[in-house]
């Protein structure tokens, strides 16, 4: 893959953003004109409505959004029927226009249906989500994220997942066809009522190995190119996690090539039908894999270091894996950074607000103080949120 | 509502039950219906009731028709000795107008989908198995759509085909004609690559 020079082209960025009955935001249209803007710092009091832009924007992209909410939970309270975020993108070269709705099964408007989220972009729909891929890329980092390294698995390999698809946005399609396919063969598994069909079981199987074998695959080139990258990178003063991948199908595509590594886990699946069958549950496969990380220095686990450590880790990888996908893809992805201040001291602060000045790349933060961005003054898009409106205070005392 | 305007208000609404078609595009077809009593709806309401009585699944490969065995199965050009395996009669059409395919079809029904509720014996699967195992059947071409349903149905019908002597092949997936490779996905652009042949 031939690295493109960073800044290449503009960078992707929302020109445009209009809400309709999105949480605390009956109908709100936001206009981001000037051209420089690359930079939006939302400020408010708890309760404002800050993350729920974050959210809204976070829709427009792969991924099942910032908070990982019900869709039906999201409607404005007290209003009827369906939300709907759309935005104008510009940049690279191009313009899109990306708008996400939720539809109701019976299609009649009513609410009694279930709630099936539509993307469209320039009018015409997608067939999901991970259509976007190719277009947009959002990494975000919100406050829920202060733990994950202490936390589960899952939301570890979500947050690696989301750098992944920005690098190889085919990665969105193969994680949505693992998870398909392994909601299927549980399906079958656990049907009642009727005698268990092998040959289907062995057919899912076989497309589950397939597809988590192209996971494991560009997870650890997606793991290699951002260590490569950090290696020769000096620009962040964040410190960088030294970060592994363990997992079953990573590991058995290190010592086999990937169709004998597909016949393995195929194999290894059908080991575990009855287990799997009792359990209600998927017992190995690629939505097993974890991210370990250890502090650069200490050499210790990242989830042993300070809640401040562990946010600058943080930071510094979303940091990294933006300036990895401009240099790879020469696309920018747009970064949520949802009360990113917090937990980093005056130092990391002020290199934070550096970085994403020069970074090229539309960031997107939140705080609830104005005077904790003073250093982006003149180099971003100030804006003031209560209750879900929103009000520009650009000269920022 | 006059019992008149209720009578075409149901016509909307069925009509607007059609995929490709809203209720505000119903209502205009449904206009364009009456205002063409002559020329357009009588022959219309005729043609649907004649097609309603004489519409047959063809019994050997599943496609609709006034016959059974449907007008394809009954092709003396035809190759029978090929059998192309599609989803649905609408992925038939599409095959035939492109006018580059010979052979006979097998129209699955759908595809199967544990959550949906669609299990092997739901599709015209068995009848597949038997047309294979008879004897005249030299290929199965499966052209089961790039979805993860139809290439899930489409492993399921090759794991049940092992042992039955043909030959199994699947249509390519790749770079549309006059497509270019600039403008083409990682995955379309992996797949082409994977399905290369020799030039």
């Amino acid at each position: 893959m031939t690295p493109k020079q960073p800044g290449e082209k503009p960078g992707v960025a929302v020109r445009r953003l209009d809400l309709t009955r999105f949480r605390n935001y009956p109908s709100t249209r936001l206009e981001i004109s000037a051209p420089g803007e690359n930079c939006i710092v939302l400020v408010g009091e708890n309760g404002a409505g800050k993350t729920n832009l974050l959210e809204a924007l976070s829709y427009l992209g792969p991924g099942r959004g910032l908070r990982g909410a019900r869709l039906d939970d999201i409607t404005t309270n007290g209003a009827a029927g369906a939300w709907a975020v759309s935005a104008v993108f510009a940049g690279q070269g191009e313009q899109r226009r990306i708008g996400c709705a939720i539809e109701y099964a019976n299609k009649s408007g009513g609410v009694q249906g279930r709630a099936r989220r539509v993307i469209v972009m320039d009018e015409t729909p997608l067939s999901g989500a991970a259509a976007l891929a190719p277009y947009i890329s959002i990494i975000w980092l919100t406050p829920r994220m202060d733990r994950l390294f202490q936390e589960g698995a899952s939301e570890r390999r979500r947050f690696f997942d989301q750098i992944v698809v920005g690098l190889f946005p085919d990665h969105a399609r193969q994680l949505y066809a693992y998870e398909k396919t392994t909601r299927e063969r549980l399906k079958v598994l656990t049907g009642h009522g009727n005698q268990r069909d092998e040959t289907w079981i062995s057919a899912l199987e076989r497309r589950m190995a397939e597809h988590a074998v192209a996971i494991a695959a560009a997870r650890l080139e997606g793991l290699e190119l951002l260590k490569t990258h950090l290696s020769f990178a000096s620009e962040s003063r964040f410190p960088i996690p030294v970060l592994a991948l363990k997992g079953e199908v990573e590991d058995l595509l290190k010592v086999h090539p990937a169709l004998a590594a597909e016949e393995q886990l195929a194999g290894l699946l059908a080991g575990e039908r009855t287990r799997d069958g009792e359990r209600g549950q998927t017992g190995r496969g690629a939505h097993k894999t974890d991210l370990q990380a250890w502090h650069p220095e200490k050499d210790i686990p990242a989830s042993q270091c300070s809640t401040g450590e562990q946010k600058a880790m943080l930071t510094g990888i979303v940091l990294a894996a933006a300036r990895l996908q401009m240099s790879v893809r020469g696309r920018s992805p747009i970064l949520l950074l949802d009360e990113v201040a917090a937990h980093l001291d005056q130092e990391r602060r002020t290199s934070l607000f550096e970085e994403v000045a020069t970074l090229g790349v539309q960031t997107w933060l939140t705080g609830t103080d104005a005077a904790i961005f003073s250093p982006l003054k003149g180099k971003a898009l100030f804006l003031h949120v209560t209750d879900g409106v929103i009000e520009n205070i650009n000269q920022l005392d | 509502m006059t019992a008149r305007a209720f009578k075409i208000e149901q016509l909307i609404q069925l009509l607007a039950k059609m995929p490709g078609l809203g209720p505000r595009s119903a209502r205009r077809a449904v206009l364009q219906i009456i205002k063409k009593r002559e020329s357009y709806m009588l022959p219309l309401a005729a043609l649907i009731r004649e097609v309603a009585d004489q519409i047959k699944t063809c019994r050997v490969c599943g496609n609709l028709d006034v016959t059974s065995p449907c007008h394809i199965c009954q092709d003396p050009k035809r190759d029978t000795a090929t059998v192309c395996v599609v989803e649905n009669v609408s992925d038939l059409w599409a095959l035939e107008r492109a006018a580059s395919y010979k052979g006979l079809y097998h129209v699955l029904g759908g595809t199967l989908s544990a959550i949906q509720g669609t299990r092997p014996e739901d599709l015209n699967i068995k009848t597949l198995i038997e047309r294979a195992s008879g004897g005249d059947v030299g290929e199965i071409i499966m052209a089961t759509n790039a979805t993860v349903d139809g290439q899930t149905t489409a492993h399921y019908i090759i794991e049940r085909l092992k042992g039955v002597s043909v030959k199994i092949t699947a249509i390519a997936h790749g770079v549309p004609v006059g497509g270019e490779l600039d403008y083409l996905d990682d995955g379309t652009l992996s797949a082409a690559l994977k399905d290369r042949k020799p030039y």
